[in-house]
């Protein structure tokens, strides 16, 4: 396929989950069943107009959607370029568009039967949106956290905690994410009858980057009308921060369409790339399998997952979703990096000039429009996907700036 | 024939149930991994099963994942797995050897290089877990092209119609996962096993091994009178880490148990 035949064309995944070579179902025979019962649920309950007004319903009165767009006015005048602004999914309940996956997942959960949801976490923003989700319908909760991230985020522990989660520490591995996401699969394998495994981000097999797409994609979707009413057009660019991908995918996904508009992924750069300390597996990976999909990986010459390096836990994952990975291959898609230096820097600059206290993910994409901007004509307009708050970050920015709370 | 068809062929002609032990290799050091094969074969294993080491086995319980662990903080990869299987063969040209692990680090060295290695090396057989049929078409032609068996797992939720598929592009045998769960869970169901070999004979005529959940000579032997051959893993790996420095004697006593009790079963 070549990219110009983009707009009319663009249907994926596949019905096996693969967005070109990428995607898929790599996972042993033992989850084989259960990823073809959650398909086949997912497929007939996407269709459901009952189910579809359930999940808007929610989002509406519990999560506090649709979530505002805002011109960061302040902050585009000192930049003396392009108008920058923010969709802020910051504002969600739980304070990330993560809410937004959890409760259509939690909904599909309540329809197949299961009482028992479990999630991975690394900065533990899914483990609390779950969490939220299994308080708000009953439902028992087990999150697995690499005991790294846990002494990170004690904050966001003890909120999952409060919310009657069960937080599990994981010690395998780099005791981090990814650790944290196998050792889910493993729980889930074991009690595949009652369980509901609810993946967090656009990775995993088929049809986890499929349905956690199309659940995140209320924040493009919503875009695509808000962006006229303010500027009479769409963004010449839609930017957002790419770890796993799944705001990314959010608010790219409807606008894969317009070709007139770019869609820029910024990944984490860590110390740099030629550092090699980084979590930028689309600018610096190469392709291979993981958690059950072909995707871009960071790994070494024997297919060994490399340990990553970000500032920010959430985008701190050797992987990335698999219909990234086709986005940029097709170049319907860019994706840039940016260092920990140049997202706390733009976490402070929010800060201070439009009162907005971002999360150190969300400063990545923030970060690369500030960049861009300068160079762009006043008329010029960058979209950046302010995925989530600050709140938790306190304490890295704190240490950050030489300060101990 | 290949030396995998060839053995369990002769097993089954001479009354007897196959024994497949597992064991990762470069654990817990990769100097003991070729002797400890060579001492496999020589307390009654018919095949042996060779890990890869991988940074995310997601299907193994903490056992293997332990044994993974070890093996990789000597820079264990896919190649030198190869060159030690290339070592056994210099001696042993009767065993077969099955190499058993995850899709990525065979994509890494490129399916196309791994099976001419592989074959040049003496391996039999390849399991690779993350690969379900579906996604392995090409992997698996390719290795039946290079005379090596594509094995693939089966599970206690698979349904019918993926018994079919599992069989159209197995070769050698299928590897049955007794349970629900990770290898070296507690809990092994014999009569659910019972109940789920027939069914599978019945679509798919090749030889079906039952691992995951076997702990002693009971289940060992309990499974024998049901399968046609027993997989034995993370009970090994146990094995090991409960005797350093005399590993391979310690291995050789529990193994020598096994052996003994599979063969209590007439067939």
């Amino acid at each position: 396929m070549k990219p110009n035949d983009l707009p009319e064309t663009y249907n994926f995944p596949d019905a096996q989950g693969h967005f070109g070579p990428y995607g898929g179902i790599f996972v042993s025979e033992t989850l084989m069943h259960a990823l073809e019962e959650l398909k086949s649920a997912y497929e007939h309950y996407q269709k459901d107009p009952a189910f579809i007004a359930e999940f808007e319903s929610e989002l509406k009165h519990y999560v506090g959607r649709p979530s505002p767009v805002y011109h960061c006015k302040r902050l585009s005048d000192m930049l003396g370029g392009a108008q920058i602004y923010l969709k802020r999914e910051d504002l969600n309940h739980t304070g990330a568009h993560k809410v937004n996956n959890t409760m259509g997942q939690a909904l599909l959960a309540r329809r197949m039967g299961k009482p028992r949801v479990i999630a991975e976490t690394g900065a533990g923003q899914h483990g609390v949106a779950t969490a939220t989700m299994a308080a708000r319908f009953g439902l028992e909760c087990v999150v697995y956290m690499g005991s790294e991230d846990i002494k990170r985020q004690v904050q966001n522990v003890y909120r999952m905690k409060l919310l009657g989660a069960t937080v599990v520490p994981v010690e395998s591995g780099s005791k981090t994410l990814k650790d944290a996401l196998n050792e889910a699969m493993r729980d889930w394998v074991t009690n595949v009858e009652n369980t509901f495994y609810i993946i967090g981000t656009v990775a995993g097999p088929h049809p986890y980057p499929m349905m956690v797409r199309d659940f995140n994609s209320v924040v493009g979707k919503e875009c695509l009308w808000q962006m006229p009413e303010m500027i009479q057009r769409q963004p010449d660019a839609v930017l957002a921060c790419v770890g796993g991908g799944s705001n990314a995918m959010g608010i790219f996904y409807p606008y894969i369409p317009y070709p007139e508009v770019r869609l820029i992924g910024v990944e984490a750069g860590g110390s740099g790339i030629a550092s090699g300390k980084h979590a930028a597996s689309l600018s610096a990976g190469t392709p291979g399998v993981l958690h059950g999909n072909r995707t871009y990986l960071l790994q070494d010459e024997n297919g060994q997952i490399i340990e990553t390096h970000s500032i920010s836990a959430g985008l701190d994952y050797p992987g990335v979703g698999p219909e990234h990975a086709w986005l940029k291959d097709i170049g319907r898609a860019e994706y840039v990096a940016i260092n920990d230096d140049e997202a706390l820097a733009a976490f402070h600059k929010l800060c201070r000039i439009e009162g907005i206290i971002p999360a150190l993910e969300s400063s990545h994409a923030l970060a690369h429009a500030m960049k861009m901007a300068p160079a762009m004509g006043k008329d010029k307009v960058l979209l950046v996907n302010l995925s989530g708050r600050g709140d938790k970050d306190m304490h890295t920015v704190a240490e950050k700036s030489g300060l101990t709370l | 024939m290949s030396r995998i068809k060839a053995v369990l062929a002769a097993a089954r002609a001479g009354g007897r149930k196959a024994l497949i032990p597992y064991i990762c290799a470069g654990d817990p050091t990769p100097t003991i991994t070729v002797p400890l094969m060579h001492a496999l074969v020589a307390t009654g294993s018919d095949i042996i099963e060779v890990g890869v080491p991988f940074s995310d086995p997601m299907a193994d319980g903490p056992v293997i994942q332990r044994a993974s662990e070890r093996a990789l903080k000597f820079g264990m990869g896919l190649g030198v797995v190869l060159e030690m299987v290339a070592e056994f063969r210099k001696t042993n040209d009767a065993t077969p050897v099955v190499l058993m692990g995850y899709a990525n680090p065979i994509e890494r060295m490129g399916i196309d290089v791994f099976a001419a290695r592989a074959k040049a090396a003496g391996v039999d057989g390849v399991l690779v877990v993350d690969y379900p049929p579906e996604e392995c078409e090409a992997f698996a032609a390719l290795m039946k092209g290079n005379g090596l068996d594509p094995i693939f797992l089966l599970a206690p939720t698979s349904t019918d119609a993926r018994i079919d598929a599992v069989a159209r592009a197995a070769s050698g045998y299928i590897y049955y996962v007794s349970l629900k769960g990770v290898t070296g869970s507690a809990a092994l169901d014999t009569s659910e096993v019972a109940r789920r070999i027939p069914l599978i004979k019945s679509r798919a005529n090749i030889p079906v091994g039952v691992g995951f959940g076997i702990r002693d000579a009971a289940t060992a032997k309990a499974i024998a009178a049901i399968a046609d051959a027993v997989v034995i893993g993370s009970r090994i790996i146990e094995e090991m880490e409960r005797s350093p420095g005399a590993e391979i004697e310690n291995v050789k006593a529990f193994m020598a148990g096994i052996r003994a009790a599979i063969d209590e079963v007439a067939v």
